[in-house]
Formats: structure tokens, C-alpha cells, sequence
């Protein structure tokens, strides 16, 4: 599903943010991303969203070399991906219903079949009721389990999150894991950064960790 | 078949939204269009007015008239006899003579100097044949031709072709053609860059949805759709808008340009803006709004990365 051989990123104006970093996901597996904080996590994820591109080694999803993507094709990349981020990332004047249809507007989907699927992924989140409420009237949970609606209503293979539970408190961090849980077991890949130490032995899944851009345990 | 009822409701819903996110803010939208509507109305407000002296010279075109100035020596008889033989030229329609004291009774008429002419003893005033060539020769070198034949006669002072101040107005006409053309251009490109930048800013203004959107997967052509209406309504509004302010324009000047008219024997009609020119001036300031849009995405879309 997702191989990283041999990555390096170097930024323009900073040092080595990822050494020599390798690893394989395989289709359906779980796994967190741990490190201090600077150690390389959210780069790790934006080489996979195409926001950044790798100066060394090379990014596979899919068998695809995203290094080598062309610009016109990154938008078709980002549909094979639920992306969760830690702001939550939503337009703040448009409704929830209307958040997480986005990507469904965008990859040009009927508006019977976006109703249907809007619905059955904000019941996921449990936020039924809540369709017409606009974000800034939400939670910061509330906002997030928005966040994640969104990134799973295109239905994509792999979702990455990163440290989607940063702003809540255990109870719901541990509610929104469980939630990750449940789209791994319908087949779904995640790749969750996070700095919740306790939380991710607690779930006992696979642990990618960074040291200062080197990965120390996979 | 849904995919593609999906693409019309996504076009039909940046159509109308980017209309209603333009109402939403009425200030802004009112001073943008407002200044556009000035620059277009300018050009079309100065086209306008060419064309409406324009119906001048087209209606002269045909008049080709000659004024043949005989010598003081020749009698008004031997006028009149010069006359039907330049009468029977296959190049002349006809002839009219003003004899010396028809040229003098109308003379005394309009000049107001009719004791001055008393007190000469003699009629300074020459006869006169009016000749029409046919209406079939309008070539200029054709016309010359004639009037040189007509001043080699031996009772012809001289020869004028009463055509060289229509030739005069013509060329101005020309000239405030060219200047039309011009004009235009200028206040065209005026258009496309206010157009241009009030997009930037707009764009400037929703990059966090422009950027949110490309994250989750959206085209560059998806993301510039509602921009490009925004500016196809900028412009077809301004155009709109030029079109109410041209045509105030002409009524305001309607009465005295009537008159003014009427003082030349009704030589031309007022003329507003007719359907096509209208047509035509709606859909170029349409076009106009999103090509200056367009530019603008086209470069600052790219430079809009997540990062
Ligand atoms: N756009 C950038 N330009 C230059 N340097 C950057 C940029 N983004 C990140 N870095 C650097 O790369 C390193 C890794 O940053 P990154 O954001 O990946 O860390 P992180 O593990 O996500 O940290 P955190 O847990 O605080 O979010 C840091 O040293 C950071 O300063
Ligand atoms: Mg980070």
C-alpha cells in the first residue's frame, strides 16, 4: 500500500527533517507515528499528500513514484487519501453537512448518492442533528470528528491523521482511536502521528518512531 | 449520466453562488462595477457619437455636385446654351443655371448687404451651372477627369467639386475612428486588469478554502470555476450598467442634437445603440471579465500551495 525506501528531506531553509527513512504499510494495517516534537512526523505525512516532495529515496503509494507526479495529477492522488489535521482544517462558512461534502462535490459525485454518504459518515461520528450547524458552533471534538467525516466519506484506502487527538481530552481521544480502529477493520490502511505515548501502548498496534528525522523502531 | 448531471449542477452552483456571493456584498461589488461601467461607457459612449455624426458624410456621399463659375463675359443666353451641351455628357445627369440675378436676388437675401449692392453699378456676381454627374460615377479619379474637362471650357472661370469638404470631414472621421478603435483597446485593457485584481484579491481573501480544497483532492480547474463567474458577472454587469449610462447619455443629448439636425434639413437621426451593437457590447465586457480573471488564476493559482 504505502513503501517509503530510503527518504530524506531536507528543507530550503532548515536542516534534515527525514534520514534515510524506510518502511512498508500493508493494505489494512494500522499503525502510529511517535516522536518529540520536531522529530519529522508531519513531514513524514505531507511527502505522502504530495505537500512536500522527498529530496532523496523515493515515496510509493500504490506502486505509484510520488516524487515523480506531475502537478495535474497530485488532486487525483489526494482523492486516495483521508487526510486529518490536527487545526481540523474546515470552512468556517459552511455548514458540517456541507464540510463533508466537499470531496464528493469535487470528484464530481450525484447529489442524491453525496446526501446518502454525507449522512452515513456523520453517523459514524456520531454528529447527527448536527448537519446545519457551522463549525465555529461546534467543540473542538465535535469540529475534529468533523474533520475526520470528511476524510472518510470518499470512502479512500488510506488515511492519515495527524495528531487528530492534540486538543481533546482522554475520554474522547480514546473514543476517536476507536473510531480509527473500526475503518482498519472494514479494510482500511491509517497512519495516525501522535504524541500521545500512553494512548498508542494502550492500543498495543504497529509503532513507526522518529528521532530526529531517523526512524529508531518500526 | 449522473456524472454528467453532477458536472451541470457543479457549474450551475459556481454560476449562481459566485452571483450571490457578489450580492452578499453589495459596497464592494457596486464600487467595482461602477468604475468598469465608467471605462466601458466611456468607449461606447465615444463610438456612439461617431456614428451618429458618421450619417453625415454617408448621406452626403452622393451629392458629387459641380460649380462651374463662367467668365463675367459670358451673357446668361450663352449660359444657358453651355448648359445643354454639358447636359448631353454621358457622365452628367444635369444641369442648373443661376443666372446673375437670381445669384444677386439671393445674395440681397441672406447677406443683409443689399444697399451696399445697390450703390455698385455693375453685378459683381458670376453665373452658375450646378452639373450633376451621374449617380454611377463616384470614382474619385473618374470625378477629377470631369472637372478638369468642365474647366477647360472656354467660358469656365473655374471648376469646383463642392466634394472637398466632405472629403475633409471624411478623413476626421477616419481619424475619430482610429481614435474609437484605439480608445478602446486602452479601456479593454483597463477592464481586464481591474477585473484581474479585484479576482487577486478575492482569491487573496478565500485561500484558506482555496487551499482546504486542494487537500482534499480538488482540480485547479475546479477551484477557478466560481472565480471565472465571478468575473464573467463583473464584466457582463459592467457592461450592462455602460449600457444604461450610454444610452441616459443619448437621451439627454437627443432634443439638441435633434435640432441641430433639423437645422441641416434633417440630415441624419439620433442613433442609440441597436441590438447587435448592444449584443456585441454585453458579451465583450463578459469576455473581458473572464480573461482578466483567468490570467490571474492562471498564475497565483500555482503559487497557492498547502504550505
Ligand atoms: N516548511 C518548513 N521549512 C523549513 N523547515 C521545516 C518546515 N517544516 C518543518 N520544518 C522542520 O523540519 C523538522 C520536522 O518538522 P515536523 O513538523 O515534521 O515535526 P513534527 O514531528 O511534526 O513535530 P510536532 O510534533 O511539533 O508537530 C523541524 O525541525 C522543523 O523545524
Ligand atoms: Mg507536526
Amino acid at each position: 500500500m504505502l513503501n517509503f525506501d530510503h527518504v530524506s528531506k531536507r528543507y530550503a531553509d532548515g536542516g534534515d527533517a527525514l534520514l534515510d527513512v524506510s518502511f512498508h504499510l500493508r493494505p489494512g494495517e494500522i499503525a502510529f507515528l511517535t516522536g518529540h516534537s520536531g522529530a519529522g512526523k508531519s513531514t513524514l505525512l505531507k511527502l505522502i499528500a504530495v505537500m512536500e516532495r522527498c529530496s532523496r529515496g523515493q515515496v510509493l503509494l500504490d506502486g505509484q513514484n510520488l516524487n515523480k507526479a506531475k502537478d495535474r495529477h497530485i488532486p487525483y492522488i489526494r482523492r486516495k487519501l483521508g487526510l486529518i489535521f490536527q487545526d481540523y482544517k474546515l470552512l468556517q462558512d459552511r455548514t458540517v453537512f456541507d464540510n463533508v461534502a466537499l470531496p464528493l462535490v469535487i470528484a464530481g459525485v450525484g447529489h442524491q448518492e453525496i446526501c446518502r454518504r454525507v449522512r452515513a459518515a456523520i453517523d459514524k461520528v456520531d454528529l447527527l442533528g448536527k448537519e446545519n450547524k457551522y463549525p465555529q458552533a461546534l467543540s473542538g471534538g465535535e469540529q475534529q470528528r468533523v474533520g475526520i467525516a470528511r476524510a472518510v466519506v470518499n470512502r479512500p484506502p488510506l488515511i492519515l491523521a495527524d495528531e487528530p487527538t492534540g486538543n481533546l481530552d482522554p475520554e474522547l481521544s480514546a473514543e476517536i482511536m476507536h473510531l480509527f480502529e473500526a475503518f482498519q477493520q472494514v479494510g482500511v490502511t491509517v497512519l495516525i502521528a501522535t504524541h500521545d505515548i500512553a494512548l498508542v501502548e494502550r492500543m498495543g498496534h504497529r509503532v513507526l518512531k522518529l528521532d530526529h528525522g531517523r526512524l529508531v523502531e518500526s | 449520466m449522473d456524472r454528467l448531471h453532477a458536472y451541470c449542477a457543479i457549474h450551475a452552483h459556481a454560476f449562481f453562488s459566485s452571483l450571490g456571493r457578489l450580492l452578499r456584498t453589495p459596497f464592494t461589488t457596486v464600487m467595482t462595477v461602477v468604475v468598469l461601467a465608467l471605462a466601458i461607457a466611456l468607449a461606447a459612449g465615444f463610438y456612439l457619437l461617431v456614428a451618429n455624426v458618421q450619417q453625415l458624410t454617408a448621406g452626403i456621399q452622393n451629392s458629387n455636385q459641380i460649380s462651374l463659375f463662367l467668365k463675367d463675359s459670358v451673357s446668361d443666353d450663352s449660359g444657358a446654351q453651355l448648359a445643354e451641351k454639358i447636359k448631353k455628357y454621358p457622365t452628367v445627369e444635369q444641369v442648373n443655371v443661376i443666372t446673375k440675378q437670381q445669384a444677386l436676388a439671393e445674395f440681397r437675401q441672406y447677406s443683409g448687404f443689399g444697399e451696399a449692392l445697390d450703390a455698385l453699378e455693375k453685378n459683381p456676381l458670376p453665373t452658375v451651372l450646378q452639373v450633376l454627374p451621374v449617380s454611377s460615377l463616384t470614382d474619385a479619379g473618374q470625378l477629377e477627369q470631369l472637372v478638369t474637362s468642365l474647366d477647360k471650357l472656354s467660358a469656365v472661370d473655374f471648376a469646383q467639386m463642392d466634394m472637398q469638404w466632405v472629403k475633409r470631414l471624411q478623413s476626421i472621421m477616419a481619424l475619430a475612428q482610429r481614435g474609437v478603435t484605439l480608445l478602446s483597446i486602452i479601456l479593454g485593457s483597463a477592464v481586464l486588469f481591474i477585473t484581474g485584481n479585484t479576482i487577486r484579491l478575492e482569491l487573496h481573501n478565500r485561500r484558506d478554502e482555496v487551499v482546504i480544497a486542494k487537500l482534499v483532492g480538488a482540480t485547479d480547474s475546479f477551484i477557478q470555476r466560481p472565480f471565472l463567474y465571478t468575473g464573467f458577472w463583473l464584466g457582463f454587469g459592467s457592461g450592462v450598467a455602460a449600457w444604461l449610462l450610454v444610452t441616459v447619455m443619448m437621451l439627454i443629448l437627443h432634443q439638441p442634437m435633434q435640432r441641430l439636425s433639423d437645422l441641416y434639413g434633417g440630415i441624419f437621426d439620433v442613433r442609440y445603440l441597436g441590438f447587435g451593437e448592444t449584443s456585441m457590447l454585453w458579451f465583450i465586457s463578459a469576455v473581458l471579465g473572464v480573461c482578466g480573471s483567468w490570467i490571474v488564476l492562471k498564475y497565483q493559482l500555482q503559487q497557492l500551495k498547502p504550505e
